[in-house]
């Protein structure tokens, strides 16, 4: 396993766009911390993001898993990019006749996906950690290792996303070609047929309808926080908006996403055992 | 003697071509084969195929009498297909490293292969930066890293200038010297001749013949004849037992099959008798190329 591990990393990190990509996902991450110190003052209206609650434990679980899940299509692009790479400079090829199998490969590439994933739960995970004890209000042990769940879910959200790109990326084999075919599969197949279930029917059964979808159930895993801050909520009580919203990572949410991920790594397997290259 | 590849019946069909119809023969160690074939003779499939990157439709072939899995195997076989395939970004020791990752062997060996294809001085140079004699040469020292049970190479001079192709050929040589089995697929009839002791003749995914170079045709040879009495000499021919038959090209020179042994000098006495004195003689054996010909040729 360790084999494989290593083996992905000589292709990644001797690839300078790779490189350059992952070091400015992980600023990025850290970037978050850059959150605290927004400060808007608009004549009497004064707002520090800091001092709104968004730092508090356990909120802040919620709040940063939600933002960090946002720039996972920074490593989305590297993950395309190492499928489709193999494949446009024949090095899978190569691969294969140097005697790795066709299953090695597909796992060292999870493998690869699983510890990007897993970094990032850690990145985040001390980021937050960090924010917290900086910026909460109260810093009692039951509130700081309260809704650990969205670390999980952050965790099972990135890798399922990365299996589908991963997949993409063996289907289509160009890592442009493959990037539009996840933009088109998001906007024809997930967003535009949600908004139009959702203006003809109902929220609800879109909701429904698309929790089955892959990337309508990673959505789903963290639901968005801003409705759950105080200051939101005030206003949206102000306004008469009732905000009463299910934040809870369910289980059910997570096994959805697990199987789809199962079925991307699957698919991918399946692909190039039937290919000829 | 050990079997190092055994080829069963091997069949593979893109849609409604048969690029390999039932092709069957075996690699045993210590010697250098070649495979022959036209252009899209299926060489290249066939190889893909034992090299598992092309997957066969029927039939079967075994890596070392079949008791290892084939990527296994592969770890055992230092092959190079078509163009040399490395990461362009990476240099070429950081590409041989990746290697001996996937091949599972200790990575010491790296700067000796470079030596023995004479690319040590740019072992760190970018792949991307190389020409296409020195990506080829890179591809074979990639192929040594494992110290293969057989060294499998699939048109090792294509494209490559004639400085490019010599160095490449004594590569080989040198590598076939130490006693490595050596299994080249070539459409460069002289290729086969210079290295290979055995060769499989495949045409249309076909085997037309398998085994030694020199017992592909069980011929005499023939004699190059030049004279200034052509008709006499071509009528003299025509009644000796010792030749099958002849030709004449438009310069005048015979080409006379022997059906017997027999030699230059005893034939050129027995001329001389008859009054016949000859300008031109030269005895030869078919080369390669033209046993190839005939061979092929006569499936037409």
């Amino acid at each position: 396993m360790l084999r494989l591990l290593h083996i992905e990393f000589i292709k990644l990190w001797n690839n300078k766009s790779s490189k350059f990509l992952i070091i400015c996902y992980f600023g990025l991450l850290t970037s978050i911390a850059l959150f605290a110190s927004i400060k808007f003052e608009i004549g009497f209206f004064k707002f520090h993001l800091a001092d709104s609650g968004v730092f508090n434990f356990p909120y802040i679980w919620h709040f940063n898993t939600f933002i960090a899940a946002l720039l996972k299509l920074f490593l989305a692009i590297i993950i395309v990019s190492m499928v489709a790479n193999e494949y446009s400079n024949k090095t899978l090829k190569q691969n294969l006749i140097d005697g790795l199998s066709k299953k090695e490969f597909i796992l060292s590439k999870f493998l690869t996906i699983l510890a990007l994933s897993f970094i990032s739960t850690i990145f985040i995970f001390l980021i937050s950690l960090i924010l917290g004890f900086s910026f909460s209000d109260y810093n009692i042990l039951d509130a700081i290792f309260k809704d650990l769940e969205y670390l999980v879910a952050y965790f099972v959200k990135l890798t399922g996303f990365f299996s589908f790109c991963l997949f993409i990326g063996i289907l289509i084999k160009r890592s442009a070609f493959a990037l539009g075919f996840l933009f088109m599969w998001f906007l024809a197949v997930e967003f535009l047929p949600y908004m139009y279930l959702w203006s003809h029917y109902s929220k609800k059964l879109a909701d429904t309808i698309y929790s089955f979808f892959p990337l309508g159930s990673m959505w789903n895993l963290i639901a968005q926080p801003f409705t759950r801050l105080n200051a939101i909520k005030s206003i949206a009580k102000q306004v008469g908006e009732d905000v009463t919203y299910d934040y809870i990572v369910h289980w059910h949410e997570i096994i959805i996403v697990l199987i789809w991920t199962a079925i991307f790594i699957f698919l991918s397997h399946y692909l190039l055992r039937k290919r000829d290259l | 003697m050990e079997n190092i590849l055994t080829l069963t019946n091997l069949t593979k069909e893109f849609g409604a071509i048969t690029a390999v119809k039932n092709l069957s023969f075996t690699i045993k160690k210590g010697n250098v084969y070649g495979i022959l074939g036209p252009n899209g003779s299926g060489k290249s499939t066939t190889l893909g195929i034992v090299l598992n990157v092309v997957n066969k439709t029927s039939g079967q072939f075994t890596w070392f009498d079949g008791n290892t899995s084939t990527h296994d195997a592969l770890k055992k076989v230092g092959a190079i297909i078509e163009r040399p395939n490395f990461y362009p970004y990476m240099t070429a020791s950081q590409n041989l490293k990746l290697v001996c990752k996937i091949k599972e062997v200790n990575s010491s060996k790296i700067e000796e292969k470079l030596e023995i294809v004479g690319l040590l001085d740019r072992k760190d140079s970018k792949f991307r930066t190389f020409s296409l004699g020195m990506k080829q040469r890179l591809a074979i020292a990639s192929a040594l890293l494992n110290d293969p049970e057989i060294l499998i190479l699939d048109e090792p001079t294509n494209g490559l200038d004639p400085q490019g192709i010599h160095q490449i050929r004594e590569i080989i040589k040198k590598i076939a010297a130490q006693g490595t089995t050596i299994l080249l697929a070539s459409h460069l009839l002289d290729e086969v001749e210079k290295v290979c002791s055995h060769v499989v003749i495949i045409r249309k995914g076909m085997k037309l013949y398998s085994g030694r170079v020199d017992e592909m045709n069980a011929s005499y040879g023939f004699f190059e004849l030049k004279s200034n009495q052509n008709s006499i000499l071509k009528e003299w021919i025509a009644k000796h037992k010792d030749f099958k038959n002849f030709k004449e090209d438009q310069k005048g020179k015979i080409t006379a099959f022997l059906a017997h042994e027999l030699d230059a000098e005893s034939l050129n006495r027995q001329l001389f008798k008859e009054g016949i004195v000859l300008t031109h003689i030269v005895k030869r054996k078919e080369s390669l190329e033209e046993q190839f010909l005939q061979l092929t040729n006569n499936l037409k």
